[in-house]
């Protein structure tokens, strides 16, 4: 399970890569859609065939059913997905599988709940000690894995598996133990300060009804900002060099520890912004006390996948899970569980990684064309 | 002391197994991160059989037997997808088995709603039993013959054939040559794909029957989930350098850790020291990683694990 091998939707997106290679990186993950969504058709059509059309219209159109506030939920959902398929895309083109996600994304929360509760001396600036806050947690839990792999060769996907589960029986202590802390009626954190909550910046007139707020600007503006890291910038290169190979980067005079680890800090540090951003939303999350890995920071690695962990490719792709997953909202009325979707997006996933394949068999093809095409000038000649 | 060790069976049969099953996928040369999507599809069908055949008089040992039967046929059906996936189409593995693992709850939800409208499925435990004679013996009788399941002695045959099939067959020398060097192994006149199938079936078989034996003993119903035994199985088989006994080894730690957060208010000096249960919870995952910074230096990994073979490639 070592890293360097993990390269995932990384090699469809280097720059300087010619212009071929993300085309057929990006047809594959279309081919992989409508497979999903066929699949989809084919499990309610099994399951009942009275409701399925019907069912998988809401599917496709459920999340508009109430206009403009489902729009914004669509936007709303899509946030903390899209914050850690950035995590997760980040690290899969430095050559790490940041399947730490999830418990980065419960103590990023949990960094958030602590100094939105306790903290109110900041005043109207407590959102943004309340977002650093879950930064830093979100960093401390990426940055263990990261120091292990760097310094003792520790695989990291190991290491971020053991991380989750820390954080998540961390998080639960660390609320359940602290009175300031819990809810005890309600077994769940309590509500953090008025001022700890996101700035609307104007979405609740623009999408009545909706929990939009700023948490989506600042997702947005993160994957701008690892745009220009990954592409832009000589940090980025070194990173991706690493990703490729940690050794030939070493002799090419790269700290190739340095590196490792703050590619994973950097990753911690965007689901850590995640866990935050839901649990200042202010429209009633709340950490509860079950011993369950959050399902935001797997949904990230989906995510990333998908959008062949390109930052761009990463925001398409959360906006359209979340699509999928706000029309799921309605399927209820047509008597389908909403694990559809979840079962969609895992097909998804699935034809996704044949990736490799889509480009050999397309490569076949254009050769077979290539060789016909010259058959036929041969044939002109004579 | 007599209940914590049966806890400590309850947690520790499934891990040993499962990990056996991801040892030989990966010994193989594939990884294999699904086993918890496995586990959950083994345990599926199995308790979904349980439930129906109880309705038709079925229980007791009988039953249990049939329903291991569908829990390792389930997991090698499923694996199927991984193997097509990493063999065939040469996917990354990784990403196929967390398709995988994201698949099977979700499948198991919403079959088990269409089906009986509610996702929990009931069965009733008939399977405890005590072994003649062998329970009659003080302090070890109390502990590995009373109130006991096949599913415990069938983990430990698990062990004793892997170990054998793995170190003593031709079979598992095959195995191992294809997770060290497949160019060699292919060079060598063993058929590559062939060897990761047969690698990747018997992760299947073990891993849908390590979801029945952990949801059968610690619960009266099945909630389309393992609760991360499938990661942690995976935790085991790195934690123990993909041997069987170290296995064995790691198995029993993390089993005896659970044991002791599950029951350590009724262990009178623990619960004297007055520290949560949530401590306990969290040891065996801190002592894993403390592990893992001394063994990964030398890591025993199968060299070429996680590569696509490709014949090509020489």
């Amino acid at each position: 399970m070592s890293s360097e091998k993990i390269n995932a939707g990384g090699k469809n997106a280097q720059p300087g890569a010619k212009a071929k290679k993300p085309n057929i990186g990006f047809l594959s993950s279309i081919i992989a859609v409508i497979i999903g969504l066929i699949v989809g058709f084919i499990i309610l059509m099994i399951s009942n065939p009275q409701q399925a059309p019907a069912g998988f219209a809401t599917i496709l159109t459920g999340s508009f059913t109430h206009g403009l506030k489902g729009v914004g939920q669509i936007f709303y959902y899509a946030t903390p997905i899209i914050l850690t398929g950035l995590s997760v895309g980040f690290a899969f083109n430095t050559g790490l599988f940041n399947i730490g996600a999830p418990g980065q994304f419960m103590v990023g929360g949990l960094g958030a709940v602590i100094i939105g509760i306790t903290c109110t001396f900041f005043g109207p600036l407590q959102w943004v000690a309340a977002l650093l806050g879950g930064m830093a947690m979100g960093m401390l839990w990426g940055a263990v894995p990261g120091f292990l792999k760097a310094y003792f060769n520790v695989n990291e996907v190991i290491a971020s598996i053991m991380m989750n589960y820390i954080g998540m029986y961390a998080t639960n202590w660390t609320v359940k133990s602290n009175p300031v802390l819990f809810n005890s009626l309600r077994n769940e954190s309590k509500s953090v300060a008025a001022t700890a909550n996101l700035p609307k910046m104007g979405f609740d007139k623009l999408f009545p009804g909706s929990s939009l707020n700023a948490g989506f600007v600042i997702a947005v503006l993160a994957v701008i900002l690892i745009y220009i890291l990954l592409y832009k910038t000589k940090f980025g290169y070194e990173l991706k060099a690493c990703g490729y190979n940690r050794f030939a980067s070493k002799y090419a005079g790269i700290n190739e520890k340095k590196n490792i680890m703050m590619a994973m800090v950097i990753a911690g540090a965007l689901s850590g912004l995640a866990g935050a951003i839901v649990m200042l939303a202010g429209s009633g999350s709340h950490i509860s006390i079950k011993d369950v890995i959050a399902a935001e920071g797997f949904t990230g690695i989906s995510v990333a996948l998908l959008g062949l962990s390109h930052p761009f490719g990463v925001l398409a792709s959360g906006i359209f899970i979340a699509y999928l997953t706000a029309g799921g909202f309605y399927l209820q009325l047509f008597q389908f569980s909403t694990e559809i979707i979840d079962i969609i997006v895992a097909v998804i996933i699935y034809f996704s990684a044949f990736a490799l394949f889509v480009r050999i068999v397309i490569d076949r093809i254009s050769k077979k064309k290539e060789i016909a095409a010259g058959d036929g000038k041969g044939g002109d000649g004579k | 002391m007599i209940g914590v060790v049966q806890q400590m069976m309850y947690f520790s049969i499934p891990l040993l197994v499962v990990a056996l099953g991801a040892m030989f996928s990966e010994r193989s040369g594939i990884i294999n991160i699904a086993m918890e999507g496995i586990m959950i599809m083994g345990a599926f069908t199995s308790v979904l059989f349980l439930n129906i055949s109880s309705r038709f008089g079925l229980a007791g040992q009988l039953q249990l037997i049939l329903a291991i039967l569908i829990a390792s046929a389930t997991g090698i059906l499923f694996s199927l997808l991984h193997a097509y996936a990493s063999i065939n189409m040469k996917a990354d593995q990784t990403i196929s088995g967390t398709a995988l693992n994201m698949f099977a709850p979700a499948f198991a939800i919403f079959v088990a709603r269409v089906i009986q409208g509610v996702q929990q499925i009931q069965f009733v435990n008939t399977f405890r039993m005590n072994v003649p004679l062998l329970s009659k013996i003080p302090v070890i009788g109390p502990m590995f013959f009373e109130n006991a399941y096949i599913t415990t002695y069938l983990g430990f045959l698990i062990l004793i054939i892997s170990a054998f099939v793995l170190f003593r067959t031709r079979f598992g020398l095959r195995l191992r040559a294809c997770g060290e060097n497949p160019h060699a192994a292919d060079a060598a006149g063993i058929n590559v794909q062939r060897m990761q199938y047969a690698g990747v079936m018997i992760s299947g078989a073990l891993g849908g029957l390590g979801g029945l034996i952990f949801v059968v003993p610690t619960s009266v119903n099945f909630n389309a989930d393992v609760a991360g035994y499938g990661f942690l199985a995976i935790a085991v088989l790195i934690f123990g350098q993909w041997d069987p006994l170290k296995i064995l080894g790691a198995s029993l730690f993390f089993g005896i850790m659970k044991a002791v957060s599950a029951s350590y208010s009724s262990i009178a000096f623990l619960a004297g020291l007055g520290i949560s249960s949530y401590f306990y919870k969290m040891v065996p995952y801190i002592v894993t990683l403390i592990v893992l910074i001394f063994t990964s230096r030398n890591s025993r990994a199968p060299k070429a694990e996680g590569i696509p073979f490709d014949k090509g490639q020489r």
